[in-house]
């Protein structure tokens, strides 16, 4: 069973400042940066998970996040974004701006 | 991040195991090669051309294709079911205020089923570590100058999504027939890296 959205279009989330020994699909580049939810994308098994060789690998849903390259590095006009299962991200507060 | 794929351990492994399953008579090299010849015979930046031009032609099928575009390319008799399992396709389409661009910064995701295999740029970390950081600068050394007021964004498939750019059609080409449009679009305009 997959777990249920936590968030919506539109949702500011912050990037768990994660640093696993293990694989991560969270880009290095992201961890710790604040985004907005493009969308959600659909429930997929967590590849984190998969490349521990978890016998039941969490499936929780993917989302896309988008980024000021402002955020990410400092300096750029552009966008990044970026596919990130749930159990990264976390509800954003003005704080974390 | 892994650079040299060939070296990887992922690669030593996927050969011996390869070995052990032929010695141990379960699958012959002829049937692994027509495993892969069977994947990539369809796999064709041809495919995104045609899905290009048949959005160009028809914006009832573009406005289907953005939405939702596993449903929508079945129309063209093309899907994502050509891998293990059926991967999820996101269209992105370019307008006059704004150019998008693919990459997978972790490795080299890419719809191989649909594009055929990446150019080797895709691949290196040069192009990887580059594009998310300053793309202007990095579409610029490919030849595409774009004006500073369109905006850029750059999708890195970092999970089980695969992605490619759906470019402007060009301008003089409202005489063209959707097969006369086909050839027109190249593998860099389907990963952003050129105007079409």
């Amino acid at each position: 069973m997959a777990e249920p959205p936590r968030f919506a279009a539109g949702a500011a989330v912050l990037v768990r400042n994660v640093d696993p020994v293990h694989h991560s699909r969270v880009p290095r580049y992201i961890r710790g940066h604040r985004g907005v939810v493009v969308e959600a994308q659909g429930a997929w098994p967590v590849a984190d998970d998969r490349a521990q060789n978890l016998p039941r690998p969490r499936v929780e849903p993917v989302y896309t996040v988008r980024f000021a390259a402002r955020e990410l590095w400092g300096t750029g006009g552009h966008w990044v974004t970026v596919d990130v299962w749930q159990s990264n991200l976390e509800p954003a507060t003005e704080a974390d701006g | 991040m892994s650079g040299d794929h060939s070296n990887a351990p992922a690669a030593a492994r996927v050969r011996r195991l390869e070995e052990r399953l032929i010695a141990a008579g379960l699958v012959s090299d002829t049937e692994l090669d027509e495993i892969l010849a069977r994947y990539l015979a369809g796999a064709s930046p041809l495919n995104g051309a045609r899905i290009v031009a048949h959005a160009w032609a028809d914006a009832g099928f573009r406005d289907r294709l953005l939405a939702d575009a596993n449903t929508a390319i079945t129309e063209v008799n093309l899907s994502m079911r050509g891998g293990l399992q059926e991967q999820r396709l996101k269209i992105v389409a370019n307008t006059p205020e704004r150019h998008n661009v693919i990459v997978c910064t972790l490795c080299s995701c890419y719809p191989i089923g649909l594009l055929g295999p990446s150019p080797s740029w895709y691949k290196s970390e040069a192009y990887r570590s580059r594009v998310v950081r300053e793309p202007r600068a990095v579409l610029d050394e490919f030849g595409l100058r774009l004006p500073e007021a369109v905006e850029i964004t750059v999708w890195d498939s970092s999970a089980e999504s695969r992605y490619f750019v759906l470019p402007q059609r060009p301008a003089g080409t409202d005489e063209l027939t959707e097969a006369d449009l086909v050839p027109l679009v190249t593998r860099e305009g389907l990963i952003g890296t050129a105007a079409v």
